[in-house]
């Protein structure tokens, strides 16, 4: 065995590319890369490490359905996208995300009983109720209003809240924080900082919950463990705080950019404003268009494996970008066209493999509800400024709209 | 027709029990998946393949008997 890696490409452009070009879709080097390299090396804006993307479908679900591939944030070549200071990275508990079986298959178990397909539809009712009063206050304020302010963000944050338990005085707080933990821009100590503090509050929140259970996830999650005794105090930390950064603010941006697409696909939007039972389908649809998470899936090699002849060696880090994955079109026909009527299962949005997002089902409902109320109740919604000047979150690790200017 | 499923894969992913929640549903315990028709009739059959192909895991398959 040489050190040399020989077949590597020496070009290594810097990472993330840009979407600027065409804000709802992916960088558009996606797609030439698809169709020239099996994967490619890029450097990462954040650290200067040089790591491996994959772009094609199968490759994508081929990196993260494999045993061979690690989540493991500790480990020296997995692809950090976010300042984490290494102080910090040491001697943080990590998430569920970031974790391999053994581990990461007992705290996942502990968690998804709350957040079957069946409790997630029992919310419908409540989220129907949160979505009615946010534009019922909409509606009463008058046009323009910012989307992202009077519902994108508070439906979801205040939903998240009720289902962990804690009052909605907290959503600013945890908003903040969820942003601060997909900014590629924060100095290290912002990010060891906003840590920290998340970190204090979050062990008070357990203790709270171990001490007086209410009818929650959170609480629900401790007392099923005091009969396991599975996890320790800090794992129950390291759940929250998980949930906290997989549910907070991820629904907020995908309301926000669905709302831009539908708007900018007026046809599409009739017909599934006339026809509620259209809009699972469309929100799946989506999720494949938008993929607003499309670096976040990463790896490390803990084998040397081999994908479409290129050797990835043990050791190196790679990103399996789900959102060239959803517009390869050797898996979706004409992958670059919004299309409700398609069938979108088997879009990687969610990711793919044992760690697939376990609050899936709860984005696909909130989704459903927020978007068939808003266009059936302000049918003549539009935006209020050019799509060309909407702010969206291009650094960003989880893609979306810092506002969204709105009226009817 | 009948529905394979490996519970052992299972990561509780609900996009069957989402989809077809008539064939599937989630155990309350561990979250994986429970099949409630383990032989359901000819007329699911895509929507079952459907689903099977969208599990993260690959932890559903139909075969005939």
């Amino acid at each position: 065995m040489t050190a040399e890696v020989t077949t590597a490409p020496v070009e290594a452009p810097a990472f993330p590319l840009s979407r600027s070009r065409c804000p709802l879709s992916p960088p558009p080097e996606y797609a030439r890369l698809r169709e020239e390299q099996s994967a490619s090396l890029v450097t990462l804006r954040v650290s200067g490490k040089r790591v491996w993307i994959v772009t094609r479908h199968d490759q994508v679900r081929q990196v993260l359905g494999s045993p061979d591939m690690s989540s493991n944030w500790k480990l020296p070549g997995y692809p950090l996208q976010v300042p984490l200071p290494p102080e910090v990275l040491e001697s943080l508990e990590l998430p569920l995300v970031a974790m391999d079986p053994p581990d990461h298959t007992v705290r996942r178990r502990a968690l998804i009983p709350e957040l079957t397909a069946k409790r997630m539809q029992a919310l419908r009712p409540r989220i129907q109720e949160v979505t009615d009063q946010h534009i019922d206050a909409m509606l009463a304020k008058g046009g323009p209003v910012d989307l992202i302010r009077e519902l994108a963000v508070p439906v979801p944050s205040l939903v998240f809240c009720e289902l962990i338990g804690v009052g909605p005085e907290n959503v600013d707080f945890f908003r903040h924080y969820a942003e601060q933990m997909v900014n590629r821009d924060i100095t290290p100590e912002e990010f060891g900082a906003a840590q920290y503090e998340m970190e204090m509050h979050l062990q008070g929140l357990v203790t709270a919950k171990t001490e007086q259970p209410g009818d929650d996830v959170l609480s629900r999650v401790i007392a099923k463990n005091n009969e396991t005794g599975e996890l320790a105090h800090n794992d129950l930390v390291a759940l929250a705080r998980m949930l906290l950064f997989g549910g907070f603010d991820t629904t907020a941006n995908i309301i926000g950019l669905g709302t831009v697409a539908l708007l900018q696909n007026p046809t599409q939007l009739a017909e599934v404003t006339a026809d509620p039972s259209l809009m699972p389908k469309a929100v799946e649809e989506l999720f494949r268009y938008l993929s607003i998470s499309d670096s976040a899936t990463a790896r490390v090699a803990t084998k040397d494996i081999e994908i479409d002849g290129q050797l990835i060696r043990a050791g190196e880090g790679i990103i399996a970008l789900n959102g060239s994955a959803n517009r390869d079109d050797r898996f979706f026909a004409d992958p670059d066209r919004l299309d409700i009527h398609r069938d979108a299962k088997g879009h990687l949005a969610f990711g793919h493999g044992n760690h697939q997002c376990p609050g899936a089902n709860l984005v696909r409902v909130e989704l459903d509800v927020v978007f068939t109320t808003l266009f059936s109740r302000i049918p003549t919604l539009r935006l209020a400024a050019p799509i060309e000047e909407l702010e969206f979150k291009h650094d960003q690790l989880i893609y979306g709209l810092y506002s969204l200017p709105v009226t009817w | 027709m009948r529905i394979r499923y490996d519970r052992d894969r299972c990561v509780g992913s609900g996009a069957c029990a989402f989809t077809l929640p008539e064939i599937f549903d989630q155990d309350e315990d561990d979250g994986r998946v429970l099949v409630l028709i383990e032989r359901p009739g000819a007329e699911h059959r895509k929507a079952i393949e459907d689903v099977a192909a969208s599990c993260p895991v690959w932890a559903l398959s139909v075969e005939d008997e």
